[in-house]
């Protein structure tokens, strides 16, 4: 199933004019606040109305202000996942996820294989004032999921959360992208989750989209990504090579050994791994007596200077492009320029779970 | 239980029992719809209707009782044409039950609408993305939230109701077993010479309906509230 949109909105400021598909898979809304992107997805959900456009899943038509057709919102067959969970006070977690399943026509989804996924069955009694935040999320997606939608969208689900919860909810986005047969519209604007979750990038700015494509693509420029250089970072696929007794994992990049914290997944599995730019760092030969052990050779293929103090270096390397976050200075002092080979030198210690995933 | 009061006690007592359930239970519905319109809707003459449904808690009862009169009198035009439909308000147990329900009425308006303003819409909205109609979004979601909110203002309109005496004697007068309510009848007791002890007896069954109604309505709120949270 795919998603299509195309819309035009007057908002404050700036107006919205966007055009795109969501393929089966996950689809990111990518760009910094205030570019459009939870219009966009309200408008798809029916919460709001756009001013002219059209939204189709498979050809079947939620919106289209030509034909004056605007289906309302419990009739767009759609799970939403607010950032805010959003869950019913007065009703308690089973309640809460068969909320959606009690209005749909075909009831497919079985709420045990649910509560299993997510892991909540000890929750099934409670309130969810009762409920932390992480928990409270995974019951928002098993609520989504038991409305059987024919499309699910996030709005920064991961947002409220910390750290660790983020870590806890990102591994069943990923089960949702590989398992459920169903396009998923997700908005973020923070590159690790588009690393780890994204199949398809689209990139908003000021309510156009200005790049689309796939996140390895995406994450390497700099230029489009709305943190600016200061959440850069490319994106590696890697396969698992082995666990090793100090508590690393090995990985192969198309030849390179990369070493990582412990992950979760088996060996030989296909991993992403995210490795942010400023934790990266250049040097002309090959480094002797260092305690990193992630060593990369490549070629300069790019830099990009910034107003302020830094400058982006894109490297070329077996693996897939490596930014590097590095300041003018020593660029210049290294004497990079393209074509000019170089070594990036990542510490296994600088990458966090949640900067690796399933690919 | 009836031992303790006269005949004619019990007949104030009773009689404004059956006034106010009448009172609140009418006034119930119309009550929710306008609380819902002032809450949430946006039309013009909002601020009109918002001032009307006060004015009965601004105006001295006399007047609101006495505008009443004007209007459902049997010889005013609508009091007659209700007549001819068999609808007669004036000197009635009706024309009590009526008065008391319009002086409640911004009580109950009152607490339904901050019980509605507290309902995040954002929730509404969550349930219509689950498929929710926006009647089933009301009786699943909205109208739960709102409940302590109903009861508050129910018990409050009850409490109101049964101690209505201005408008109430204004509009129908203080005839015993007909109109004359409790505070109708205490301060008939107390305009002839030995009627204090009725009078006193009725104020602790006002002291004590009172009491309940607020008891009661307290422990509904606490009992929502542990179910909401």
């Amino acid at each position: 199933m795919t998603l299509q949109v195309r819309l035009k909105h007057q908002l404050r400021g700036f107006a919205l004019d966007v055009d795109f598909e969501a393929p089966q898979g996950l689809t990111v809304l990518f760009g910094r606040s205030g570019s459009g992107k939870t219009t966009i997805i309200n408008a798809v959900a029916g919460l709001m109305q756009p001013d002219a456009g059209r939204i189709s899943v498979d050809g079947r038509v939620l919106c289209d202000s030509t034909q004056g057709v605007r289906l309302p919102p419990h009739r767009r067959r759609l799970g939403y996942i607010f950032q805010e969970a959003r869950l019913f006070p007065h009703l308690t977690v089973g309640q809460n996820l068969l909320y959606g399943q009690f209005f749909a026509l075909k009831k497919r989804t079985r709420l045990p294989d649910v509560v299993d996924m997510l892991g909540i069955g000890a929750l099934l009694d409670r309130r969810p004032g009762a409920l932390s935040g992480g928990e409270k999320q995974r019951v928002a997606i098993g609520r989504a999921l038991l409305a059987e939608p024919e499309m699910l969208l996030a709005d920064e689900p991961l947002a409220a959360l910390d750290e660790a919860r983020k870590t806890e909810i990102l591994p069943y986005f990923e089960r949702l992208r590989d398992e459920a047969k169903l396009p998923i519209l997700y908005v973020t604007h923070a590159p690790a989750e588009v690393a780890r979750l994204a199949t398809t990038v689209v990139v908003l700015q000021n309510g156009r989209v200005v790049r689309q494509g796939s996140a390895a693509d995406v994450l390497s420029d700099p230029s489009v990504t709305p943190a600016g250089v200061r959440g850069a970072g490319a994106m590696l696929e890697a396969v698992v090579k082995a666990h090793h007794e100090d508590g690393l994992t090995e990985l192969n990049a198309a030849g390179i050994a990369l070493f990582l914290p412990r992950v979760p997944q088996g060996i030989g599995d296909t991993i992403r791994v995210r490795i942010a730019a400023s934790e990266v760092i250049l040097s002309r030969d090959r480094p002797e007596g260092l305690s990193a052990l992630n060593i990369l050779p490549g070629t300069v293929e790019a830099i990009r200077a910034g107003g302020g103090p830094g400058a982006i270096v894109s490297l070329r390397t077996p693996a897939g492009r490596i930014l590097a976050r590095v300041t003018r200075r020593s660029a210049q002092r290294l004497g990079l320029t393209q074509g000019i080979s170089c070594h990036a030198v990542v510490k296994t210690v600088s990458i966090a779970p949640q900067d690796v995933g399933r690919a | 239980m009836t031992d303790w009061l006269t005949p004619q006690e019990w007949q104030a007592v009773a009689l404004s029992l059956r006034v106010a359930v009448w009172a609140t239970l009418a006034a119930l519905p119309l009550g929710l719809l306008t609380a819902f319109a002032l809450a949430r809707w946006q039309f013009p003459g909002k601020q009109i209707v918002n001032g009307l449904v006060h004015l009965p808690l601004i105006l001295p009862p006399v007047v609101t009782g006495y505008l009443l009169l004007l209007t459902f009198g049997t010889r005013a035009p609508l009091g007659s044409f209700l007549a001819e439909l068999g609808i007669v308000f004036a000197f009635r147990w009706t024309g009590a039950a009526l008065a008391a329900g319009i002086m409640a009425f911004p009580l109950m308006v009152r607490a339904m609408r901050l019980s509605i303003e507290a309902v995040d819409p954002k929730l509404e909205q969550a349930a219509a993305t689950l498929g929710a109609s926006r009647t089933w979004v009301f009786a699943t979601v909205t109208l739960p939230l709102i409940l302590p909110g109903i009861l508050a203002g129910s018990v409050l309109a009850f409490a109101k109701a049964m101690g209505e005496f201005g408008a109430t004697i204004t509009f129908v007068s203080n005839i015993p077993g007909q109109t004359q309510t409790l505070p109708s009848a205490i301060y008939a007791f107390l305009q002839v010479p030995g009627g204090e002890g009725s009078a006193l007896r009725l104020v602790l069954v006002s002291v004590g309906v009172a009491m309940g109604a607020l008891l009661l309505s307290e422990w509904l709120a606490r009992r929502v509230a542990r179910r909401v949270s």
